[in-house]
């Protein structure tokens, strides 16, 4: 990697004429983002298709008594699943806000701006804070998963198990690429700063990659989560 | 088709929403899923019919408020929307079909 | 030394192009040799598909034949359609959307030359992997379509399917980079002038296909997803014991299965709408409705699918939707047929050999799309569903339609991608031996369908009134051998031995037609502005297009792209010579493609039990190919 290198590939889709005037990237992210909701779509309908369809439980919203008479209590982790999908919300806050500081880099601070107007300038601090919010987010994610094998439940158990276990890991994972992808940011950011449009343009697709990810939760959590 | 691209590049770069927008936005999405959550611990609204279209509503709204606003949908070009809308329609309509063959939603 | 001695002959371009290695072709990130990798790949294949075909009809020729086992015949049934679907026709129709779609639209390369690589090297390797285990006899045998719960490991206990899963995610992946490519490359590279509904007819109905596949692929990857940790981790996903929905995989899989189709078909459709008007020499009659029917289809597309399923007994509400659904998208199919032969009448028709291809098409697609529409009518359904009579069906349309249609193609754009002309005379015995062979193949599969004969048997008894009608099918088939046979014979031969071709031979009215045949690497010289639907013809026969819609580009976009009115160019130089940036030459699409191969591969250990192996191997794969992105997204392009 070389901030040489990089600075080549911006200049070149400076110079390149396009029909719409539009970058290549975002047309492809866009594109991308539309047979993602496919994918998901069809994670999504499977969970909704087998939905109290599981032979054996545990259940996620009711009781299963085992024929042992053991008790397994309904187990999904409401508060702890709020709890990470308002993290999941906060850092796509974080991340609007890491678009906005690199467009207005070169854009003089207004005189006697308050603390909050300048963290808002500070690409580093918030491509920084969406990228550890994913990463407690993931956390939660495992902490969840842990707990639900310790219950009983893994993705061999049952039908819910094994679309439950699927769906989120799915999202997981796309989480997972996306904290990389901030990291890789962070750390351009850090060598050598973003700026100019095709640094925007460069956030911009990560962001909106990030906040996919981010409404496909929306989607789960109220889905899998609170629908009963 | 250009002077249309020059018009959009000019309006996403001046009319995006600001910090402040960004921070209300923020508020607003929380205060739907607080909502959201507190209506799952009530039972006598968990029992009502009403109770899964209208978290899936408050869902929907969640969603469409973060591709506008923090995906820039709103203030964008219309390919990229054209880009979203149509495979967003046909995957949901894929997912309704679906639950109507497999009976989990009926007539 | 590009000195402009005989700009347009072949030999010439040979000898400028300095760089003809081996590694050259690794390297490689220029579309049009992308396109000719898909092509000459494609065809492999497509040949040994046909081997395959070969085969199963030498077993059924006569009753109770023991030509081969039936676990082998069911390995080549599989084997054929997978690799007739994923391998030959799809890739066939790659390689045209690589070589094509920049020269009709008159861009300089592909929005992203080194993705275009990586889906060529995905689509090889991922080709390799699911080939090879029929030469260890253990060949994926369940199917083209995979039904699970047959597929899961309780029926199905070898690692045959394990091929069929990793190699169709491979090829998947391919597909799906392709695609967002090829969207890119038509919204946003089209030259000055080129509105959309001004694209050549090929260009827009590969537009709608990319469209078809970036949506159809998802639900095949979720559903082999599942498959795959059903295999090798033990879930439930098609597990009937722990509640499983047996419907569950199929509606899956047509959710993609019957874009598929139209994926299988639009490239070809696109093809003739490009032969039929330049040998008819008139404009293409009704583009805009040709234009929307094809958008029509691939919209509705998405929406007839379980008419693949009416066997399995949905209940009379779904079934009527999805007959009605089926019979609507007859309807902008046979406008399509409506607006061919509208083309050619009172054209001057000229019967060259792509000309034939592309008739034949016309006819053979429309017996094929008859028999299609019977099928909609679920009680009609029921009857032939599982039969000879289905075989027969979609033979027609991906045969008769997509195989004739590509055909068209390659005899009408050889003389493009080479600079010479395959043999007519060759051609034409290629076209008569191959329309023959093909109905005699399969016309009599009609018959032995609705007289009760199952698909996927590998043998039957005398005296069911099978016999004549499979003798006939296996007869036909040894005819395509000998077509084909021609056709390879022309199509190696013709590279160095061919006519010499100009830069538009056949009076072609579209900006490939305007450079020199072969292009060279820059394509374009200079960027043409296009004043409207036929370009060539505007120039070289205004006549011809004197009735339609003519309008200049704005003129700043014209200054910004140096653009020219269109022109011909004869002169050949080099990129450098011109001080046209080009992308550098770059092995690392190679390098991430095989890695993640590698990945992929990792999991066969798992089903051995080596799960250090396993572990080892995907993350192995896995940094490997983190890694070479990495380097490959911090080079720069050109």
């Amino acid at each position: 990697m070389s901030a040489h290198a990089d600075g080549a590939a911006h200049a070149e889709h400076h110079t390149h004429y396009t029909t719409t005037g539009l970058d290549n990237r975002k047309i492809a992210i866009w594109a991308f983002i539309g047979s993602e909701c496919m994918l998901f779509a069809s994670l999504i309908a499977t969970y909704l298709i087998y939905k109290g369809k599981s032979l054996v439980g545990p259940y996620p919203h009711t009781e299963y008594i085992d024929a042992a008479g053991k008790v397994f209590k309904p187990i999904l982790d409401i508060p702890v699943t709020s709890a990470s999908t308002f993290v999941l919300l906060a850092s796509s806050f974080a991340m609007v806000l890491a678009l906005q500081a690199v467009q207005l880099k070169g854009v003089p601070l207004p005189s006697g701006a308050g603390w909050w107007t300048r963290a808002q300038r500070s690409s580093q601090l918030w491509l920084a804070v969406t990228a550890a919010l994913g990463t407690t987010f993931l956390g939660f994610q495992a902490y969840e998963f842990t707990a639900f094998v310790n219950e009983g439940l893994t993705i061999k158990t049952n039908l819910f198990g094994s679309t439950f276990f699927t769906l989120t890991g799915f999202h997981g994972a796309h989480v997972t690429v996306g904290v990389l992808w901030l990291m890789s940011l962070l750390w351009v950011d850090r060598t050598r700063g973003l700026a100019g449009p095709g640094d925007e343009l460069l956030v911009d697709i990560t962001a909106l990659y990030w906040h996919f990810v981010d409404v496909v939760w929306i989607a789960i959590f109220t889905l899998v989560y609170l629908i009963q | 088709m250009a002077h249309e691209s020059a018009h959009v590049d000019k309006h996403a770069a001046h009319a995006h929403p600001n910090g402040a927008t960004y921070l209300k936005i923020f508020v607003i999405l929380t205060l739907i899923t607080v909502v959201e959550v507190w209506a799952y611990y009530i039972p006598a609204l968990v029992a009502s019919p009403l109770f899964n279209p209208s978290l899936i509503i408050m869902s929907a709204v969640k969603f469409a408020i973060v591709v506008m606003f923090y995906m820039h949908l709103k203030y964008d070009h219309k390919i990229f929307k054209m880009l979203f809308s149509g495979p967003l329609v046909i995957a949901m309509a894929t997912i309704v079909a679906l639950l109507f063959l497999f009976r989990q939603l009926s007539f | 030394m590009a000195s402009i001695a005989h700009p347009t002959t072949a030999a010439h371009a040979s000898a400028e192009n300095e760089n003809t290695g081996i590694w050259s072709w690794i390297t490689t990130v220029d579309h049009k040799r992308i396109g000719t990798l898909y092509l000459w790949t494609a065809l492999f294949f497509f040949l040994v598909g046909g081997f395959e075909a070969t085969l199963i009809r030498t077993q059924l020729m006569k009753p109770n034949m023991g030509f081969v086992s039936a676990e082998t015949y069911n390995q080549l049934f599989t084997m054929h359609g997978t690799t007739m679907v994923f391998l030959a026709v799809m890739p066939l129709s790659a390689a045209f959307f690589n070589y094509l779609i920049p020269l009709q639209i008159g861009a300089r390369d592909v929005a992203f030359p080194r993705l275009n690589a990586f889906s060529y090297w995905v689509y090889l390797l991922g080709g390799i992997f699911i080939t090879l285990p029929i030469l260890f006899q253990v060949a994926p045998d369940g199917g083209w379509f995979g039904y699970a719960p047959l597929t899961t490991p309780r029926f199905s206990t070898g690692p045959n399917i394990d091929f069929w899963v990793l190699g169709l995610q491979i090829l998947g992946i391919s597909s799906l980079a392709a695609a967002f490519n090829f969207i890119t490359t038509i919204v946003n590279l089209r030259a000055p002038g080129m509105s959309l509904m001004r694209m050549p007819m090929f260009t827009w109905m590969s537009f709608v296909v990319q469209f078809l596949i970036i949506l159809a692929f998802p639900p095949i990857t979720v559903a082999l997803f599942f498959l795959l940790m059903d295999r090798f981790f033990g879930t439930n996903f098609y597990a009937i014991a722990a509640g499983a929905d047996p419907l569950l995989w199929q509606h899956l899989f047509w959710v993609f299965g019957h874009p598929e189709v139209y994926i299988l078909i639009l490239p070809a459709f696109g093809l003739v709408s490009e032969v039929l008007p330049t040998f008819s020499k008139k404009p293409l009659f009704g583009y805009n409705v040709m234009v929307y029917s094809g958008i029509m289809i691939g919209f509705l597309g998405f929406g007839v699918w379980a008419h693949h399923m009416f066997a399995v007994g949905m209940g009379a509400v779904a079934d009527s939707i999805f007959s009605l659904m089926t019979m609507l998208i007859a309807i902008p199919t046979g406008v399509k047929i409506f607006n061919w032969i509208a083309t050619m009448w009172s054209g001057e028709v000229r019967f060259t050999v792509p000309m034939k291809f592309a008739i034949a098409l016309i006819a053979m697609f429309t017996i094929g799309g008859i028999s299609g529409v019977m099928h909609s009518s679920p009680p009609a359904d029921l009857q032939q569903t599982d039969t000879y009579f289905v075989v027969a069906h979609f033979h027609y349309v991906l045969f008769g339609g997509s195989i004739m249609g590509i055909f068209a193609g390659i005899y009408f754009y050889y003389p493009k991608m080479t600079g010479r002309h395959l043999n007519e005379t060759q051609g034409n015995w290629h076209f008569w031996l191959n329309f023959i062979g093909m109905n005699l193949t399969f016309f009599p599969m009609h018959f032995s369908g609705l007289m009760g004969m199952s698909r996927r048997i590998y043998t039957y008894d005398a005296g069911q009134g099978f016999d004549l009608f499979n003798m006939m099918a296996t007869y036909g088939t040894y005819l395509l051998v000998v077509a084909t046979a021609i056709f390879v014979w022309n199509f190696v031969r013709s590279h160095k031995h061919g006519e010499i071709a100009g830069n538009d031979p056949w009076g072609g009215a579209t900006l490939e037609w305007s450079i020199p045949s072969p292009p060279p690497e820059y394509n374009f010289a200079q960027i043409p502005e296009v004043t409207s639907r036929y370009p060539l013809w505007d120039l070289k026969d205004p006549k011809m297009t004197a009735g339609i819609d003519h309008s200049h580009a704005d003129a700043k976009v014209i200054t910004d792209t140096h653009a020219v009115p269109v022109h011909e160019e004869t002169q050949r130089h080099t990129a450098k010579e011109l001080g046209i940036p080009m992308p550098l030459p770059t092995a690392k699409p190679l390098f991430v493609a095989f890695s993640m191969v590698v990945m992929f591969c990792g999991l066969l250990f798992l089903r051995i039990d080596m799960f250090a192996v396993a572990l080892t191997v995907m993350l192995g794969g896995a940094a490997a190919m983190i890694a070479g992105l990495y380097l490959w997204l911090t080079s720069p392009l050109e």
